[in-house]
C-alpha cells in the first residue's frame, strides 16, 4: 500500500514538473517567443481567447510570476488550454479531440502487436539458444533499433505506395472520396491507410522488445529454480512459460511502459511522413504555425499518456509478482 | 557435446556397475568450454553408492563438487558438458539418455535439493503449485491425491500444510529449506542428492536440519549424496566420505577411516582447520596458498604447490588413487613403494 | 529511436570454475577485456569498421567529394551519374557532396553529446550512489522525472520556442535532457560495487573518498561507461536528425537531417528524386547501427551468457 502511494506521489510530481516546464519555457526562452506569437495573432482573437493566452504565456502580465503560476494551474485544471491559433476558431481541446483517436488507434495497435510478437519471439529465441532464430535475431534487430523512424516510413512509402501502388501514400483516409462514418467502405479505407504507418512503427519498435526480452530470458534461464524445474522432469514448454518467461517478463514491464515515450516520438515522425491526422501530426503543424497553445497541450497530453502507461505497468507487475504485494 | 567412452577407467576392476549399488559413477569428467579453452571441472570421478547409504562430498569452493552433482543428475547447461564416463543409476547409464528418456526417472527415483531455497523455488508461484507441478508431470492428476500428498510431505518435515498457499518469500529460511526437502520426497525417491542445503542457514538451524534429514533417511530408506564444504558437519551423518580437490577425488572411503585417519595432506589440512571443541588447544592451521586455477593444467599433483609434505616426485608425476585400508588416497605418499619405505623407516 | 537496450547486465569477472584467485587490478583487467572483445567479437569488429569509415570521412571530406555541398551550380534533379554519384537536388546541388560533408556535423553532435551526457550521468549516478541518503533521494527523483517525461516532444517544444536550433543549441539541449537513463544505470552499478572488497580495502587503507571514487570505482565501471557513451551518441544522432528533419534545426546547416528536411519539403520521393531522402537516411541508419552494434557487443562482454552459443541438434548428453 505504501508502495502504491509512493508511486502515485511520483506521478503527481512528474505531472507537476511537466506543467511547470510548460509554464516556464516560453517565459525563459530568449526573444520572448510568446510575445511574438501574441502580436501575430492579436487582431484575430476575441478578448476571452486573448485572456486565456495571456495566462498561459504570461504576456502582458500584470501579475507577479507566482500569481501567474497559480492562474495557469487553475486554468489547466479546468482543461482550458486556450484557442488553437492554427485551427482558429477551434479550441485546443476540440482540435485534440479530433486527432487523438487516430493516434490511439495507430500507437495502440502497434504497441500491442509489438509487445506480443516481441516478447513471444524473445522468449522462444532465448529458449532455443544457439538455434537459427537466436543467431539471426540479435544482429538484425540491433541494427533495426538504430534506424530513424521516419526513414523507414519514407522507404516504405517509396516502395509500396509510389512504386508498387499497393497502398496509399498518405492521410488517414481518402479525403476526396470518403465521408467519415461507420460505413464498410470508410473502415476499409481507414485500415488501408493505416497499414504502412503501423508497419513502419512496428518494425522500428519491435526490435528493442525482442532483444530485451531475450536477454532477460537468458539470465532467467540460468537461475536455480529453472534448473530445479528441469530436475523435476517438467515438460519443456511448461518450464519455458511458467518458470522462465513469467519471471523474465517482470523486470521488463515498467521498461516497456517507459518506452511508450519513444513509441509516441516515433508516431510523431511517422504521422509527419504520412500526413496521418493524429496528435503527432497536429503537434508538428502547431510548431510550424507557431500555435503554442496547441503545442503545450499536446506536450502535456503525451506526458500524461506515458504516466498512465507506467501506472498500468505497475499495477500489472503487482498483480503478477507476489513479492511486491507483501513488500507494501 | 558429450561422448561416452566406456573404457576410460584405469583400474580394470572399476568396470561396470557394482553389484547391488544404486548409483555407480565411473570416470565421470565434466568440462567447461571457455573462450580460452576447455577447463576440466570434474576429472575422472568414480564411486559407488548403495541403497540407503549416506555419502558426503567435501571440498572448498570451486573444487567441482557441485558440478559433479549436477552432472550426475544430468542438470548441466552449456558451457558445461559431460565429456567422459558413466553414471549408472539403478542399472541404466544416465549419461547416454535423452531428456525425454530421463523425464520419468527424474523426481520419481532421483530428486535434488539445492543450496538456496530462495533461489531454487519459483518466486512467483506458491509452494503448493510447485508441488502440484511435479506431481502432474508424473501422471498424478487427481486433485485430492495431490493435496493429500502435498500435505503429507510438509508434515514430514514439520511444516503446517496451511503453508501450501504461501509464496517462497513469505516463509523463513529454515522453512523454505525444509519445504524444498519435502518437495524432494514427493515420490519417495531412492536417491536424493543435496547441494549444500545447510550452507545458507545459521549453525543451529544447520544441525537441526541435518538431524531431520538423517531421520527421514532412516524412515524412508533413500540414499543421499550430500555436498558441503563443512567436513565436520557431514561426518557426523555420513557413512562414506569423499574429499575433492581440483575436480578430482583426493580421498574416498568410509567416514570413520577418512575422518579419524585423514591421509591426503589436503584432508588433513581441512580437518585441522576445524579445531575440536573438546580436544586440547592447538594452534589453528589453515592451508597456505590459493585454490588452483583449473585453466592452467598441471603436470604433477594439483595439490603440490600447497602441500606441506610435498616431494620432488609430486611436481611431475600425476598420482593415481591408491588403496590404503578402507580408503583410497590420491597421493604419492601412499604408493606401494612409498608405504614400504614408511613402514621400514 | 526505440527504447534503449537493457545495457550491461552484469559486470565484473565472468564466473569460471576453479578460478578463485584475488580480483586483479580492475582497471587493467577491464581494458584488456575491452581490446580482446573488440578483436574477437564480430559485431564489435563490424561496428568499429563502420564507425572508423565515418570518422575518416568527416575529417577528410574533400578526399572523396570534389564539390562544394552548398553550391547550387548544377542542373537540378539530375539522376545518378559518374560526375554526380547521387545526382543533384532540386536546387542544383551535388547530393554526394552534401552527404559527405554532412558527416562532420552529425559526428560532432554524436561525440560531443555522447561524452557530455555520459560525463553528467557518471557524476550524478556515482554521486547519488555514494552520497546516499537525501542526496540520493533528490537526485533520484530528478532523474526519474526526466526519465518519464517524453524527451522528443520536450525537445520539440524547446526548439520550437527557440525558432529552430543551430548545431550548438541542439547539442546543449539534447545533452541537458538525455542523461537520466544512463545516470540510473550507473547509479545501480555503483551501488552494487560499493560493498565490494577492493573498495573496502581502499577505505581501510585510509584513502580519501574522492580518490576511491575516481581511481578505484570508476575504472571498474569502464565497460558500462563506454556502453553509456555509445547509447547516448546513438540517441544524439537520432534526436538531432529527427529535429532537423521536421524543420527545427538550422535549415542552412550541412547535415544529414537537414538534407532530409529539404527532401521532404521538396517532395523528393514523389518527384522522382528518391536518393535525396534515401541517401542521408541510410547514412543515419548506418552510423546508428555502428553505435548499436558496438553497444551490443559490449553487452556480451559484460555478460558472457549472452554470447553466441553453438547448439547441437538433438538432445545429446549434457
Amino acid at each position: 500500500m505504501r508502495y502504491a502511494l509512493r508511486r502515485l506521489g511520483f506521478f503527481v510530481l512528474t505531472l507537476w514538473a511537466a506543467l511547470t516546464l510548460n509554464f516556464l519555457l516560453p517565459r525563459m526562452m530568449p526573444g520572448n517567443p510568446a510575445l511574438a506569437m501574441m502580436s501575430k495573432f492579436h487582431g484575430e482573437l476575441g478578448p476571452n481567447a486573448l485572456h486565456a493566452l495571456e495566462i498561459l504565456f504570461g504576456v502582458n502580465a500584470h501579475q507577479g510570476l507566482i500569481s501567474q503560476y497559480f492562474s495557469y494551474l487553475h486554468q489547466v485544471a479546468t482543461f482550458n488550454f486556450g484557442t488553437s491559433l492554427s485551427q482558429y476558431p477551434q479550441t485546443v481541446t476540440s482540435v485534440i479531440g479530433g486527432a487523438i483517436w487516430w493516434t490511439v488507434g495507430l500507437v495502440g495497435i502497434t504497441t500491442i502487436l509489438a509487445f506480443l510478437l516481441g516478447t513471444g519471439l524473445g522468449v522462444v529465441a532465448a529458449w532455443r539458444r544457439g538455434g537459427r532464430l537466436d543467431s539471426i535475431m540479435p544482429p538484425v534487430f540491433v541494427v533495426t533499433s538504430a534506424i530513424p523512424y521516419f526513414w523507414v516510413g519514407m522507404v516504405l512509402v517509396l516502395i509500396f505506395a509510389l512504386t508498387l501502388h499497393w497502398l496509399p501514400e498518405q492521410g488517414g483516409f481518402n479525403v476526396t472520396s470518403d465521408t467519415p462514418g461507420l460505413s464498410l467502405g470508410y473502415i476499409g479505407d481507414v485500415l488501408q491507410h493505416a497499414v504502412l504507418p503501423a508497419f513502419s512503427l512496428l518494425i522500428t519498435t519491435i526490435g528493442t522488445w525482442i532483444l530485451t526480452m531475450r536477454n532477460t530470458m537468458i539470465t532467467t534461464l540460468a537461475e536455480d529454480y529453472v534448473r530445479m524445474a528441469r530436475a523435476k522432469g517438467l515438460p519443456g514448454r511448461r518450464i519455458m512459460v511458467d518458470y522462465a518467461a513469467r519471471n523474465a517478463i517482470l523486470p521488463n514491464l515498467t521498461g516497456f511502459a517507459m518506452s511508450l515515450g519513444f513509441v509516441v516520438s516515433g508516431a510523431i515522425l511517422i504521422e509527419y511522413v504520412f500526413n496521418y491526422p493524429g496528435v503527432g501530426f497536429m503537434l508538428l503543424q502547431a510548431v510550424q504555425g507557431e500555435d503554442y497553445p496547441l503545442m503545450q497541450a499536446l506536450f502535456l497530453l503525451i506526458t500524461v499518456a506515458v504516466l498512465l502507461a507506467i501506472l498500468v505497468a505497475d499495477v500489472a507487475t503487482a498483480l503478477l509478482d507476489p513479492r511486491t504485494r507483501t513488500a507494501g | 557435446m558429450a561422448s561416452v567412452r566406456a573404457d576410460a577407467g584405469a583400474d580394470p576392476k572399476d568396470y561396470g556397475p557394482a553389484a547391488g549399488a544404486i548409483l555407480t559413477v565411473r570416470d565421470l569428467s565434466v568440462e567447461y568450454a571457455m573462450d580460452s579453452g576447455a577447463v576440466a571441472a570434474v576429472d575422472r570421478v568414480s564411486f559407488d553408492l548403495y541403497p540407503g547409504e549416506f555419502l558426503g562430498i567435501v571440498g572448498e569452493s570451486g573444487c567441482g563438487k557441485s558440478t559433479l552433482l549436477f552432472a550426475i543428475a544430468r542438470l548441466l547447461a552449456p558451457p558445461a558438458a559431460i565429456t567422459n564416463g558413466s553414471v549408472a543409476f539403478k542399472g541404466t547409464n544416465m549419461v547416454a539418455m535423452t531428456d525425454k528418456e530421463l523425464a520419468p526417472v527424474r523426481w520419481r527415483d532421483l530428486s535434488v535439493v539445492m543450496q538456496s531455497a530462495m533461489n531454487a523455488l519459483n518466486p512467483v508461484t506458491s509452494i503448493g503449485a510447485q508441488f502440484k507441478d511435479a506431481m502432474k508431470a508424473h501422471g498424478v492428476t487427481s486433485k485430492e491425491e495431490i493435496a493429500a500428498r502435498s500435505a503429507e510431505v510438509l508434515q514430514m518435515v514439520g511444516i503446517d500444510p496451511v503453508h501450501l498457499g504461501s509464496y517462497p518469500h513469505q516463509l523463513s529460511g529454515g522453512m523454505r529449506q525444509r519445504s524444498m526437502i519435502a518437495m524432494a520426497l514427493l515420490f519417495t525417491p531412492e536417491l536424493v542428492i543435496m547441494d549444500e542445503p545447510t550452507s545458507a542457514l545459521d549453525v543451529v538451524a544447520q544441525r537441526s536440519l541435518m538431524v531431520h534429514i538423517k531421520k527421514l533417511q532412516e524412515e524412508l530408506h533413500f540414499a543421499v549424496v550430500f555436498v558441503t564444504h563443512d567436513m565436520s558437519l557431514v561426518s557426523h551423518f555420513s557413512e562414506r566420505l569423499m574429499v575433492m580437490y581440483a575436480g578430482q577425488v583426493a580421498e574416498y572411503g568410509s567416514t570413520r577411516e577418512v575422518f579419524d585417519t585423514p591421509r591426503h595432506p589436503y584432508s588433513v589440512g581441512l580437518l585441522e582447520a576445524f579445531p575440536s571443541i573438546r580436544g586440547e588447544r592447538v594452534p589453528l592451521t589453515g592451508i597456505p596458498g590459493r585454490p588452483p586455477d583449473l585453466s592452467q593444467p598441471q603436470h604433477g599433483c594439483w595439490f603440490a604447490p600447497r602441500c606441506p609434505r610435498v616431494m620432488d616426485l609430486c611436481r611431475d608425476t600425476e598420482p593415481d588413487l591408491y588403496q590404503v585400508r578402507d580408503a583410497k588416497v590420491r597421493c604419492l605418499l601412499y604408493t606401494e613403494a612409498e608405504r614400504k619405505e614408511a613402514d621400514r623407516g | 529511436m526505440s527504447m534503449p537496450l537493457s545495457g550491461v547486465t552484469t559486470v565484473g569477472e565472468p564466473v569460471r570454475p576453479g578460478v578463485t584467485g584475488p580480483a586483479k587490478r580492475p582497471a587493467t583487467h577491464a581494458l584488456a577485456r575491452l581490446t580482446r572483445a573488440v578483436r574477437s567479437n564480430r559485431k564489435a569488429a563490424a561496428g568499429t569498421i563502420m564507425l572508423g569509415i565515418f570518422i575518416l570521412v568527416s575529417i577528410f571530406p574533400g578526399v572523396i567529394a570534389k564539390d562544394n555541398p552548398g553550391a547550387d551550380i548544377y542542373k537540378p534533379r539530375l539522376g545518378l551519374s559518374t560526375s554526380h554519384l547521387l545526382g543533384t537536388t532540386s536546387f542544383g546541388q551535388d547530393m554526394w557532396a552534401q552527404v559527405v560533408y554532412g558527416t562532420r556535423d552529425v559526428l560532432i553532435i554524436a561525440f560531443v553529446v555522447g561524452l557530455a551526457t555520459t560525463a553528467i550521468a557518471v557524476i550524478i549516478g556515482v554521486a547519488a550512489a555514494y552520497l546516499g541518503g537525501a542526496w540520493d533521494g533528490t537526485l533520484g527523483v530528478i532523474t526519474d522525472i526526466l526519465l518519464v517525461i517524453p524527451l522528443f516532444p520536450l525537445l520539440i517544444v524547446i526548439t520550437a520556442y527557440a525558432h529552430g536550433a543551430s548545431t550548438l543549441v541542439l547539442i546543449v539541449v539534447i545533452t541537458a535532457t538525455s542523461w537520466s537513463y544512463t545516470a540510473r544505470q550507473l547509479r545501480s552499478q555503483a551501488l552494487s560495487l560499493r560493498s565490494r572488497d577492493f573498495l573496502e580495502a581502499a577505505r581501510v587503507r585510509g584513502e580519501r573518498r574522492f580518490y576511491i571514487i575516481v581511481v578505484e570505482l570508476i575504472p571498474t565501471m569502464t565497460s558500462l561507461i563506454v556502453a553509456s557513451f555509445l547509447t547516448n551518441a546513438l540517441y544524439a544522432v537520432l534526436f538531432a536528425s529527427s529535429l532537423q528533419f521536421i524543420g527545427l534545426g538550422d535549415p542552412n546547416a550541412q547535415s544529414w537531417g537537414t538534407m532530409l528536411y529539404w527532401a521532404q519539403n521538396e517532395a523528393a520521393l514523389q518527384t522522382g528524386q528518391p536518393m535525396w531522402a534515401i541517401a542521408p537516411g541510410f547514412c543515419i541508419a548506418a552510423l546508428g547501427a555502428a553505435f548499436a552494434l558496438l553497444n551490443y557487443a559490449f553487452d556480451e562482454v559484460g555478460n558472457p551468457a549472452l554470447r553466441p552459443v553453438r547448439r547441437n541438434r538433438g538432445k545429446r548428453a549434457r
